[in-house]
């Protein structure tokens, strides 16, 4: 029989960057917030301290900061007509299962996602007609502006130390930075990073062919800095070790060592590590929630926790696993197209070319997370004409190197032995003489591509695992040819000594890594028809529930996700500070 | 294991085969010596996890795959067969994050790995089955075969042209077995493998020591050229 506990005002489920942000600043309004988080506390000073942190095999192939798939994971298939079979092991994705989530072991890439993604289907049918989109692709428009969550992602950037150039100031195209970007209020907090040689390099190439390189923007502070709230960064070290690693430096933004700190101090908040939330309990009698059932992992105990609000800030696909199993919303249906709840789930395109220059000296090994030349030509800047390709979306390319280590990192051109003399000597030969160049590509929303239940594998709490369903479409393959052929060009303009060309991502595997910037299943709209949350992120079922994540995007961009997630946590927390406590409803 | 050090597996044959008490206690003054004489570097290479055959067969594969030149010691003296020893008997070879309840299905290669099997079972299930193939096709198994017939095996099962009767599938194993080398040959040496760092020395990978705040500008396109450091050397 679970225990019940005393109500508090807010129990907040997961404690990464979005449950960090909201705990701090509902605490702060005076609520009481009990934060449920499934992982363990681990700090820098004892966790991710030099040596032990810089270890590849743990971190990297060991998976040291992510969730444990021997106890819950997904089922996955490309299609529906496939069984789902477990994701036995991790691969494609790295969701974080620690005080500090995925916000650990990021990169740090921060961007803001523009009218570009929030207004795409209006965009679309306006300039190609509404034929232009394909009938099974279920884009929609957000129900959000740019300009409402400007000033949120201005606060983010600064609370996770933003290091960047501006390219559009109010307005006014600055140089140095992105040209393509939407209006900021204002400069970055921090000066973009040191350029690499790829950088250099790539930048150079991109310009001659009249693209507009910038530095991309990434919460690896460039140099010391003190955020608004006090909470201290050093300075990156370009130690080689972010993405996956926590950063020993204090030099990635990272919720662990700005807002849970400052919630931590607050006698209003209480944290809870190894604490599973395994439901959100429905009132039947109203359209509202009254709190969550967890299990403490290391007694097996079960407990009730009341709230007067329950927000859901896990993973993204953790978030929309939880709304299926408390049965709150609509289950999606692709067959029928009913229901909202799992639809709209996306990923990303990626992939890109090697380039060997005999005699020049890379240095892989001395970069930061965000050490990125980057082109939004193809991507941010509306002019480029989708049309003649007879795609929707939009792609980045880009050069750096970002954690290339040794057991993960050995470039070696096409036709290398995988083995012996001949291998090693490559091996040796390249290792310091490769760049590459890159793309990260957007997926529209296709009516297959969602999640729901699994019918048959269960996870440790015997509970069903979610079943994700996806592949690419037309749409993305087509997009990929043309950024693939954009990067051959630019590659083969450097003349490099040996090349390995980019192709196209044919289907998704979940084997090798790819991002994790998981979206959808618990999408943003206008209306209780097309979205499971209102523009406010909260729940059309259940006014006192609100979910915060890249889980409410109803697409995914080119862009990586934790500037608008960052950005949605405060316009989120801000509209419970200034509208819900006083008059709790439905904020739309 | 070269002629002149301690044949510790002829002598372990020899003991576990039975062939005699007097065998075996007449063995052993050699043994206190061998080991006194030793290098270091073999006192530390005791095997936890893999019996006999597995080791002939990882030596065997390590040896082959990373020969000695004047790049690097061969596979077997950098401590790849004791890497993949200690992975194997580790958390990670007992599976302790891999999803192991069933249904059990094959799936599509999208799909990922999908056998009943912890990576230890896999490769005690996965050894013999290849060394029966070695049988099969030349007569002896892996570990006493030619280097020419080594290296065409060793092509034929990463091109996916070998099947084990009866065993796991062999291209899982295969990828497993190659990712495991690699992993030895270039992870942290207090993993047991990348003994005196003879991986990173040979690509130019400085270690754990990474404070490139003013060096990211000041070697940019320069070699930067130290010796590399370990976790252990810093512990």
């Amino acid at each position: 029989m679970a225990t019940q506990l005393k109500e508090v005002d807010v129990v907040v489920v997961g404690l990464g960057w979005t449950g960090g942000i909201l705990s701090k600043e509902l605490a702060e309004a005076g609520l009481k917030v009990v934060a449920l988080e499934r992982g363990a506390m681990r700090s820098t000073a004892s966790d991710y301290s030099v040596p032990g942190v810089r270890d590849e095999l743990r971190y990297v192939h060991r998976h040291d900061l992510m969730q444990n798939t021997a106890r819950d994971t997904l089922t996955i298939r490309n299609k529906p007509s496939q069984e789902a079979l477990p994701m036995r092991q991790l691969g494609s994705f790295l969701p974080g299962e620690v005080v500090g989530g995925s916000g650990v072991h990021w990169s740090g890439h921060t961007w803001r996602w523009s009218d570009n993604e929030f207004k795409i289907r209006t965009l679309y049918e306006e300039r190609y007609g509404k034929d232009y989109i394909p009938a099974d692709m279920t884009i929609q428009d957000w129900g959000i502006t740019y300009a409402e969550l400007e000033p949120y992602y201005d606060k983010f950037e600064y609370t996770a130390a933003v290091s960047g150039k501006a390219g559009n100031l109010r307005g006014k195209v600055v140089a140095g930075g992105n040209p393509f970007e939407a209006p900021r209020n204002r400069e970055y907090p921090l000066p973009a990073l040191t350029p690499i040689l790829a950088n250099v390099m790539f930048a150079e190439a991109a310009q001659k062919f009249g693209y507009h390189p910038f530095p991309r923007p990434s919460a690896n502070a460039s140099r010391a800095y003190t955020n608004p709230d006090g909470s201290k960064f050093g300075a990156c070290q370009y130690c080689g070790f972010c993405q996956r690693f926590g950063c020993e430096a204090n030099a990635k933004g990272s919720a662990h060592i700005t807002v849970i700190p400052i919630a931590m101090k607050n006698p209003n908040f209480e944290l809870r590590t190894h604490s599973w939330v395994t439901k959100v309990i429905k009132d039947p009698a109203a359209k509202r929630v009254t709190g969550v059932a967890y299990t403490n992992v290391l007694t097996g105990e079960e407990f009730v926790q009341p709230a007067g609000m329950v927000l859901l800030t896990a993973y993204a696909i953790n978030n929309v696993h939880l709304m299926l199993l408390s049965g709150i919303g609509q289950p999606y249906d692709p067959a029928a197209q009913t229901g909202v709840v799992g639809k709209n789930y996306c990923y990303q395109t990626g992939g890109g070319a090697n380039l060997f220059f005999e005699g020049r000296n890379f240095n892989p090994f001395m970069s930061a997370g965000g050490s990125s030349s980057t082109c939004d030509d193809f991507n941010q800047n509306w002019a480029f004409d989708r049309g003649k390709h007879g795609y929707v979306g939009g792609f980045t390319i880009a050069s750096g190197f970002n954690t290339a280590l040794p057991i993960g990192y050995r470039p070696v051109p096409g036709g290398t032995p995988p083995w012996g003399k001949a291998w090693k000597a490559a091996t040796a030969k390249w290792y310091q003489t490769a760049m590459n160049i890159g793309q990260s590509g957007s997926v529209m929303a296709n009516r297959y591509n969602c999640y729901d239940l699994d019918p048959t594998y269960k996870n440790a709490f015997g509970q069903p695992l979610m079943r994700m369903t996806f592949d690419y479409t037309e749409n993305e393959l087509k997009m990929g040819r043309v950024a693939a052929d954009l990067i051959n060009q630019v590659a083969k303009s450097m003349n490099p000594t040996r090349m390995n060309a980019a192709s196209v991502r044919q289907s998704w595997s979940v084997v090798p890594y790819q991002s994790t910037h998981n979206t959808g299943g618990t999408i943003m709209g206008t209306s209780p028809g097309n979205s499971v949350v209102n523009k406010y992120l909260q729940s059309w079922d259940a006014h006192n529930l609100f979910t915060v994540g890249a889980n409410v995007f109803p697409h995914n961009a080119s862009y990586n996700p934790t500037g608008p997630v960052g950005a949605l946590a405060y316009w989120t927390a801000d509209a419970i500070k200034k509208r819900y406590i006083k008059n709790p409803g439905m904020l739309v | 294991m070269t002629q002149d050090k301690f044949d510790r597996r002829a002598f372990l044959k020899s003991a576990v085969a039975g062939t005699a008490v007097a065998a075996t206690t007449t063995a052993l003054p050699q043994v206190a010596e061998a080991q006194q004489t030793a290098p270091a570097a073999s006192q530390t290479a005791a095997y936890s996890f893999l019996n006999l055959e597995e080791q002939a067969f990882i030596e065997a594969v390590v040896d082959h795959m990373i020969p000695a030149d004047e790049l690097t010691p061969k596979g077997t003296d950098i401590g790849l067969n004791i890497f993949i020893d200690r992975a194997l008997a580790s958390g990670w070879g007992k599976g302790d994050r891999l999803y192991m309840q069933g249904p059990w299905k094959t799936g599509t290669p999208n799909q990922g790995y999908q056998l009943p099997l912890t990576p230890a079972q896999l490769y005690r299930a996965g050894i013999p089955a290849a060394n029966a193939h070695c049988v099969k096709t030349y007569g002896k198994p892996f570990d006493k075969i030619t280097e020419a017939q080594r290296e065409e095996f060793l092509l034929a099962w990463r091109g996916g042209k070998v099947t084990f009767e009866g065993g796991p599938p062999a291209r899982t194993f295969f990828n497993m077995l190659y990712q495991n080398v690699m992993q030895g040959m270039f992870s942290d040496p207090i993993y047991g493998g990348n003994r005196d760092k003879a991986g990173w020395n040979l690509i130019g990978f400085p270690g754990v020591i990474a404070v490139h705040y003013q060096n990211v500008e000041k070697f940019r396109d320069k070699a930067y050229v130290v010796k590399p450091v370990s976790i252990s050397d810093m512990s």
